[in-house]
């Protein structure tokens, strides 16, 4: 029996078999991967315009279909968060190859390739799945290699935080195998369609809790962040830009995925999640403010604004679900792109001045202010200023709390504003200050591969937000949400 | 007739597609660099007229696509914003040129152009909003590029004035943005047409309408500096002479005044605003600052900041005429939107002339600088007797509308508060004509005689504003004149 050549299956398999051909062949895992990740981009466009041209699409592996056999299905949010992942993925690659170069990097630049193919492979194949054990198959490959990638400096620091990641997530991915058993014992089947008719016992919702969990540790929900400020501000920066950019959306779309199917849970929990949303908003803002180093401060950044989109999942209660994943939707694709581009900027800064410790970013003759610039400008999508997407996203998380009358989501919502303003503008401090120089500033003008990729995300994500209407019209291609098909 | 629809998305690429160019330029490419700025801002004048002209024939510009369901970001040349894009082209071409004297030697000269670029793009979003979300997006973008100007020196003390500037603006901006949040969520629509889209809702809901009014006036203050979010502007100073000069003639503080006429006379509509109650405290308040700003301004010894509280007083102006009700008050607010533009670019350029060819930074050192710099007072003198009220100049022409408007809407304090504020402009300017003219140069230090060596570029920009201020007066009632123009507009918003 022959399989017909899909796009969705290209997308998953061609990471897999580029991952696997530059573990083999290293001499040339840059090439193999830029070349696998050009083809995952041409599939994931394909896919794109399959969707736009027919609406949702089912392919079942193998002939048999859901429940027995494994479906994946495409549509106008799955597509969104692969092209999400292409591009990023892309554009970190082409960054990876200017600042993986250096000679004693070598071994670096060996597991960077197959690790990060294989983190690919796992997260387009989270974004097709259509159940929920295939989801949990998914994640773990998604945790192996993302462990990889926060030591791959090879540090003490990153080996540490390495450590505490794989902890968590182990834990974590224990939680969520636990749920999806427990599932199995309720339903019978742990395809999303079979959780969609299930009335809401007891033992159910107990599952989906313990599924959540699970999934809020991998995304480092507060309060179980604890692991992230450390792994992403010690990774690489190309690897800080794909586990802050990428793997933490991979989990936040298996929560807004299952909602889809859940049924709805009640709205204490739904307010529980908000605050928990809201003790991120504030805790990882305040970890921010007194963060010494640029790196970490953007990695506490992450845990704010992870925090966020759970408070837009809750902004508007039972009524505006139907409504709420689109904010949701919106806040994750505005960050993906956006942080990605501010964790490679603090790269080059890094790299270019030597150090990245703030208080002494305004003490160095030498300005890379092309990153810096880019740093900025991510800075503005992730306050939410216009027109970035961020500000999009904001705009349609407040308005739903707000028409429903929820104000203190509105309030936490311009709390967490306030603080990301502070927090980035004690690093613009340090880029525009001169007086405290003594030699003669020398200005890196010069254009860098590796500058021009974080601009280019930059800029994407200012200017997405004026493309908003058509991305939302985009996300809802088969996706009635609240109504399952 | 055929058109150019897209007139309007012209003039703000003229300076938003300047600005990554600007960016890009090297260092020294200065010749270059002057020569995109003047053609850019040359550019832009001869767009806004060939669109004041279309427009004062009656057509309309509507520009608008989709960022949401519903949702639109809409450019919209109606004859108020041809009133504030005219006034931010032509100052701008002229503060163009003041800037590349003023940074001839200076470091980050393509930084500057290049966030200078912005903000006057900002300014003409701003100017072309239609609708509040699109003022809005203009309004953000403005504090940005802004700031990288207040600190372009980039010492603590400028490091320190732009964080207080950022922290009020941003604060500002993130009000603005929950009372357009909250404009849309009651009405549905953030558009802005003559004689307001909250009738009905304010009928309905009075309390709600009334808090959304103080919620978008309060927003919109800070950057207009009214009480008591005022503090930023004194402080914010620090910045070179180009940017204080723009920064209080054209850019930020007018966007707060414009924002304000936006929001009474197209968001609420006048007679609404009256019904609700709110216009009457907004006057008050317009009061106060006005008092305010110039009591401090009498206290203040640095040049610059003396200017600063002035600003703060007479930018209330435009916000008393607005909140007077009176058809005749908005002719004198409006008309002041461009007079206190013309006197106050004229001082601030003044300033800076003396602080750069003399080193006079405070109203002390001034004994005889107008032997030394006769151009440069001459003009000074003007705008500062326009400033006082002084007939023919600008300045009295927009306060006679006031006292006017004051009078027709049946509040006489209205003439107490402008007799008083004439009089205390003249506490604090006239001693620095005194000194300039009347008293012999101190033998050494700063003022000291000698020739003070500042080219044209910076000699010839307060000069042609001075000048414009004496037209903008003296030939109030030609045709084309802010004052004639402001009656046109005003028959629009009072729907007469």
């Amino acid at each position: 029996m022959s399989i017909e050549i899909s796009p969705m299956i290209l997308a998953v398999f061609v990471p897999l078999f580029g991952a696997i051909a530059a573990f083999v062949l290293t001499r040339v895992a840059a090439l193999i991967g830029l070349a696998t990740l050009v083809l995952t981009t041409g599939a994931v466009i394909w896919l794109a315009r399959d969707v736009l041209a027919a609406g949702a699409i089912v392919l079942p592996l193998g002939g048999w279909g859901a429940p027995l056999g494994i479906d994946l299905r495409a549509d106008g949010l799955s597509v969104a968060m692969l092209a999400l992942t292409s591009a990023v993925g892309f554009l970190v690659s082409i960054a990876a190859l200017d600042s993986l170069k250096g000679a004693d990097q070598v071994r670096q630049r060996q597991y960077f390739w197959p690790l990060w193919l294989l983190l690919l492979t796992g997260m387009n194949g989270v974004y097709l799945s259509t159940d929920i054990f295939n989801l949990y198959v998914m994640i773990e490959v998604i945790a192996l290699a993302a462990v990889g990638l926060t030591v791959q400096s090879g540090s003490r620091a990153a080996l540490q935080a390495g450590l505490e990641y794989m902890y968590a997530s182990i834990l974590g991915a224990l939680l969520f195998l636990m749920g999806v058993g427990f599932v199995y014992l309720q339903l019978g089947r742990l395809d999303f369609a079979g959780l969609s008719g299930a009335a809401p016992t007891g033992a159910l919702v107990a599952a989906l809790a313990l599924i959540f969990v699970g999934l809020a540790l991998k995304t480092a929900l507060f309060p179980l962040h604890f692991w992230l400020p450390a792994a992403h501000a010690n990774a690489t920066a190309p690897a800080s830009a794909l586990l802050s950019g990428l793997v933490v959306k991979a989990a936040l779309y298996i929560v807004l995925r299952l909602a889809q199917y859940m049924p709805f849970p009640s709205e204490n929990l739904l307010t529980l999640v908000g605050l928990m949303g809201a003790g991120a908003v504030i805790w990882g803002g305040v970890q921010a403010l007194r963060a010494e180093r640029l790196k970490l401060l953007v990695a506490w950044s992450t845990v704010a604004q992870i925090g966020l989109i759970f408070v837009a999942f809750a902004r508007a209660g039972e009524l505006g679900l139907t409504e709420s994943w689109k904010a949701a939707a919106l806040l994750i694709l505005a960050h993906g792109i956006a942080k990605a581009a501010m964790f490679l900027a603090a790269g080059r800064i890094k790299d270019e001045i030597g150090h990245d410790v703030i208080r002494d970013l305004d003490r160095t003759p030498i300005r890379p202010t092309l990153a810096q610039f880019t740093f900025a400008l991510a800075a503005i999508s992730l306050i939410g200023l216009p027109p970035s997407l961020g500000f999009i996203g904001k705009w349609a998380l407040m308005e739903g709390a707000m028409a429903a009358g929820y104000w203190h989501w509105v309030a936490v919502t311009m709390v967490g504003t306030l603080m990301s303003v502070a927090y980035f503008s004690r690093v613009f401090a340090g880029f525009l200050r001169f007086d405290r120089v003594r030699a003669p500033l020398g200005e890196h003008q010069g254009w860098a591969l590796a500058d021009a990729a974080p601009l280019t995300l930059a800029l994407m994500a200012i200017g997405l937000g004026l493309l908003a209407a058509p991305l939302l019209s985009f996300l809802e291609i088969g996706y009635p949400f609240g109504v399952a098909p | 007739m055929m058109d150019a629809p897209l007139l309007p998305l012209f003039i703000l690429l003229t300076s938003l597609l300047a600005a990554p160019i600007l960016f890009a330029l090297p260092e020294r490419a200065a010749k270059l660099r002057t020569a995109i700025n003047l053609g850019m801002a040359a550019l832009k004048v001869a767009l806004v007229g060939s669109l004041s002209l279309k427009v004062s024939q009656g057509v309309i510009y509507d520009l608008r696509f989709e960022v949401l369901p519903g949702l639109e970001f809409k450019l919209q040349a109606d004859p108020l914003a041809i009133l504030f894009i005219a006034l931010s082209a032509v100052l701008w071409l002229i503060t163009t040129v003041y800037s590349v004297g003023y940074l001839e030697h200076g470091p980050h000269r393509a930084r500057f152009f290049g966030f200078f670029s912005l903000c006057v793009a900002a300014t003409v979003g701003i100017a072309l909003s239609g609708n509040l979300f699109t003022f809005l997006l203009f309004y953000e973008l403005l504090t940005l590029a802004t700031y990288p100007l207040v600190i372009h020196r980039g010492t603590a003390e400028a490091l320190r004035a732009g964080r207080i500037y950022l922290i009020y603006t941003l604060a500002g901006g993130l009000v603005l943005l929950l009372g357009t949040l909250g404009l849309w969520v009651l009405a549905g629509t953030t558009d802005f047409v003559p004689g307001g889209i909250l009738a009905d809702m304010a009928a309905e809901n009075r309390l709600a309408a009334q808090l959304l009014f103080v919620v978008l006036i309060g927003a919109l203050g800070v950057k207009a500096a009214l009480l008591p979010f005022h503090r930023w502007l004194p402080i914010a100073m620090v910045a070179p002479a180009p940017v204080s000069a723009l920064l209080h003639a054209v850019a930020v503080v007018k966007a707060g005044a414009f924002g304000i006429m936006r929001v009474v006379y197209e968001v609420f509509g006048i007679e609404t605003a009256q019904a609700l109650g709110v216009t009457a405290p907004l006057a008050a308040l317009a009061g106060v600052t006005i008092i305010y700003g110039s009591l401090k301004a009498i206290t203040q010894d640095d040049i610059k900041k003396r200017l600063a509280y002035s600003t703060v007083s007479q930018v209330s102006y435009i916000t008393l005429g607005v909140a007077l009700a009176s058809p005749i008050a908005a002719v004198g607010a409006l008309a002041h939107l461009i007079h206190q533009g013309l006197m106050k670019i004229t001082m601030f350029m003044a300033a800076g002339n003396l602080a750069e060819g003399l080193g006079v930074k405070r109203v002390s050192q001034m004994d005889g600088v107008g032997r030394a710099m006769p151009g440069t007072m001459l003009a000074f003198t003007l705008a500062a007797l326009g400033m006082i009220g002084l007939p023919p100049l600008a300045g009295f022409v927009s306060k006679w509308y006031l006292a006017q408007g004051g009078l027709e809407a049946g509040q006489a304090w209205v003439i107490a508060l402008l007799l008083g504020s004439s009089l205390l402009n003249a506490i604090y300017f006239l001693p620095m004509l005194h000194r300039a003219w009347f008293r012999d140069a101190a033998p050494e230090g700063a003022g000291a005689p000698g020739r003070p060596r500042i080219g044209w570029m910076l000699a010839a920009p307060p000069v042609t504003t001075a000048v414009l201020v004496l037209v903008a007066g003296g030939f109030a009632n030609a045709p084309f004149s802010p004052l004639e123009w402001t009656r046109f507009i005003v028959a629009i918003e009072y729907q007469e």
